[in-house]
């Protein structure tokens, strides 16, 4: 059970200068509209709908924010790692 | 509230742009749009009301599409904003929650829609990002397209304005100012902005007046209105009377003549009243904008700012790409110099070519020289370009963020590697060409008098300089008003470099904002510096202005100035001393 929860979250970093504005919450929202079931950001406990730019840039995530990323599904892996993708990647900035 | 047709009204502003205009006002409307029919709907009746939501949407999304669709290639990095609005039609946020509130309240879409709409933008007015706060006007942009579409109402094309109008908006968006056809437009009036906005930057560059900030322009406003703008005073006057009429087409009249007269003239040299010989150029940063230099009168190339080409790319430019470029600028331009800056990177401006390095405060980081010196790959790249392009004209080399002497010999030391690389290679190119190093840095400032022996000649970015001197973030808001080249710390350090360069037979130049404000001009004037580079728009007004002012007087000024404390006794000695040209220029004679 464990080992599954595990599986469906991942921690990342925001490491681009700007942080989470409009640009970066766009990328993100267009990948997770592509899962089949719920993809959430989760930030200081606090946790977002990652569909919804609105949702994402009210997280307020600075540069060095440690942000979670979560799947409902297992089947969404390929989602996870898109967007673990992305913030590693700095958003391409 | 509508204005009664026959009272005139005047309205105060921000200045956004200089210059007066007399026509008739145009609404880029949100009419109709702030005024929200709110009714319930039957039971029966609400899967109806849905579709009707979700069609208004989708007709929103489709124009936006469209717009997007024709923005110009050269454009399109500025498009991302529209993007993201695009997805935003659909945002859980505003699309799903105007959804529930149709079926849970039993409201109308645009009701529903503006609920949405206010719940989604209060989340950001908590957030204490000044970034993410101004995100709420991204809501109401999309939030205003799928009204506009709910409702039926006309849609604002700009672009199908067929005569010249002056534009009266609440706040023209990204989206809306790419769909003017700008030559229809005589002068913006805007319920919000300021000086650093978007439309006044616009207004400027194609020298139209414009006010912003009136607040209340668009709610006193109807279309056909008969306005005057004022952006020399940063007021507008609402069906103005007779009298009021004639004093403006006056004053109106007097400025265009004045302007074009400086334009005219603007060919002719700067000499000062007294027979002094003075350099105005142009600072650019594309090669195009040569023409723009040539236009308004420059006399050579102050500042060619490279980095464009490094931007928005993931790799690096070939030499060859450079040399093009750089060779399109010396041959419109010759036979008058071109200064090419070398690249400055990685501080305000990042790269997208190179991964951003971990800094927490770029403007004191790796940049610049230190990023070139430290990628010398990349440096003599474009070294190897500016050596083969400067066989062509008069070129020369200008170096950013120098702050001491062993920066200046390794890039010399670079220089004459490529020189050597190019000789064994047969290329052709020069390498004899002046060396000069930016004075931003108060350590190169203060070092000058060891520095002039190793280069040609200095030039003073004052922007940086001022920034560095002071301690001051322009981009903070708590501590930007005490930004200010007049600073007497300023005036001393840029005089300490002047007098240096001069013991040694080296020229000092300007390229920064200081060397474009008139207020400033007296003091440049008065310590020596007799080439002064600045925005294109500006030269004609300089010109002019050296044409009015003594050396000798100035030079006398300067001393009283050097012997100040403060910034506001400076800017009362200049006032005194030259308000009366100061304000000619504003309110010619």
């Amino acid at each position: 059970m464990n080992q599954l929860k595990n599986n469906l979250t991942k921690e990342v970093t925001v490491t681009n200068k700007l942080g989470l504005h409009a640009r970066p919450a766009a990328m993100i929202a267009k990948i997770a509209m592509q899962a089949e079931s719920g993809v959430w950001l989760i930030k200081n406990g606090e946790q977002v709908d990652a569909t919804s730019i609105i949702d994402i840039l009210s997280l307020s995530g600075t540069r060095d924010s440690r942000i979670i990323l979560k799947i409902q599904s297992p089947s969404d892996m390929e989602i996870l790692e898109k967007i673990t993708n992305l913030f590693d990647t700095g958003f391409e900035e | 509230m509508q204005a009664d047709q026959t009272e005139e009204i005047t309205l105060h502003g921000i200045r956004g742009s200089q210059g007066i205009c007399i026509g008739k006002a145009y609404l880029v409307d949100r009419e109709g749009v702030d005024v929200v029919e709110r009714y319930y709907i039957d039971k029966e009746d609400v899967k109806d009301e849905l579709n009707r939501f979700k069609a208004g949407v989708n007709k929103a999304k489709n124009e936006l599409a469209g717009i997007i669709q024709d923005i110009p290639e050269d454009l399109r990095q500025h498009a991302y904003i529209l993007e993201t609005h695009l997805l935003l039609h659909k945002d859980k946020m505003l699309y799903g929650k105007t959804i529930e509130l149709i079926k849970n309240e039993q409201i109308n879409g645009e009701w529903a829609l503006k609920k949405a709409s206010a719940e989604a933008k209060s989340i950001f007015k908590n957030i204490s990002d000044p970034y993410l706060q101004a995100r709420a006007a991204d809501i109401e942009h999309v939030t205003d397209r799928i009204l506009r579409h709910l409702m039926g109402a006309k849609d604002v094309d700009i672009s199908g304005i067929n005569k010249r109008v002056i534009l009266v908006a609440n706040n023209l968006s990204p989206a809306e100012t790419s769909q003017i056809q700008l030559d229809r437009v005589m002068g913006f009036i805007t319920d919000r902005g300021g000086e650093t906005s978007h439309t006044s930057i616009i207004a400027r560059t194609l020298e139209i007046p414009a006010v912003m900030g009136l607040e209340r322009a668009t709610a006193l406003i109807n279309s056909e209105d008969l306005i005057i703008v004022d952006g020399n005073e940063g007021i507008v006057i609402v069906n103005p009377e007779e009298e009021t009429l004639v004093h403006y087409e006056e004053l109106s009249r007097r400025y265009e003549a004045h302007k074009k007269d400086v334009v005219r003239k603007s060919g002719l040299p700067a000499t000062s009243a007294d027979g002094r010989r003075f350099h105005i150029m142009g600072n650019i940063e594309l090669p195009e904008e040569v023409v723009a230099v040539k236009d308004h009168g420059g006399e050579g190339i102050g500042l060619f700012r490279t980095e464009f080409l490094y931007l928005s790319r993931n790799d690096f430019p070939e030499e060859q790409e450079l040399f093009d470029q750089y060779l399109e600028v010396i041959e419109l331009m010759a036979p008058q110099p071109v200064t090419i800056r070398t690249l400055d990177i990685n501080g305000d401006k990042e790269i997208e070519s190179t991964p951003s390095p971990d800094e927490a405060n770029p403007a004191l980081g790796l940049r610049a020289i230190r990023f070139c010196l430290k990628n010398p790959d990349i440096f003599k790249t474009q070294l190897r370009a500016i050596l083969r392009a400067a066989a062509h004209g008069n070129v020369r080399i200008l170096l950013p963020m120098i702050s001491g002497a062993e920066e200046i010999t390794k890039s010399i030391q670079l220089l004459d590697e490529a020189s050597e690389e190019l000789k064994a290679e047969g290329v052709e190119h020069r390498r004899d060409i002046e060396l000069g190093i930016m004075i931003e840095i108060p350590s190169a400032a203060v070092m000058a008098d060891m520095l002039a022996d190793l280069v040609d000649f200095f030039s003073i970015g004052t922007n940086d300089l001022v920034q560095y001197t002071l301690a001051i973030d322009r981009g903070n808001r708590h501590v930007a008003h005490l930004y200010s080249p007049m600073h007497p710390a300023v005036i001393r350090l840029i005089r300490h470099v002047v007098d240096a360069g001069r013991h040694r037979g080296k020229k000092t130049y300007m390229c920064g904002e200081m060397a474009a404000d008139p207020m400033h001009l007296p003091i440049l004037m008065g310590l020596g510096i007799e080439e002064l580079s600045m925005a294109p728009q500006s030269i004609p007004k300089i010109k002019n202005m050296i044409r009015k002012i003594n050396t000798s007087d100035v030079e006398k000024l300067t001393a009283v100035i050097l012997q100040q404390s403060s910034v506001e006794d400076i800017q009362q000695i200049i006032t005194d001393a030259y308000g009366d040209l100061l304000h000619e220029d504003i309110y010619p004679q």
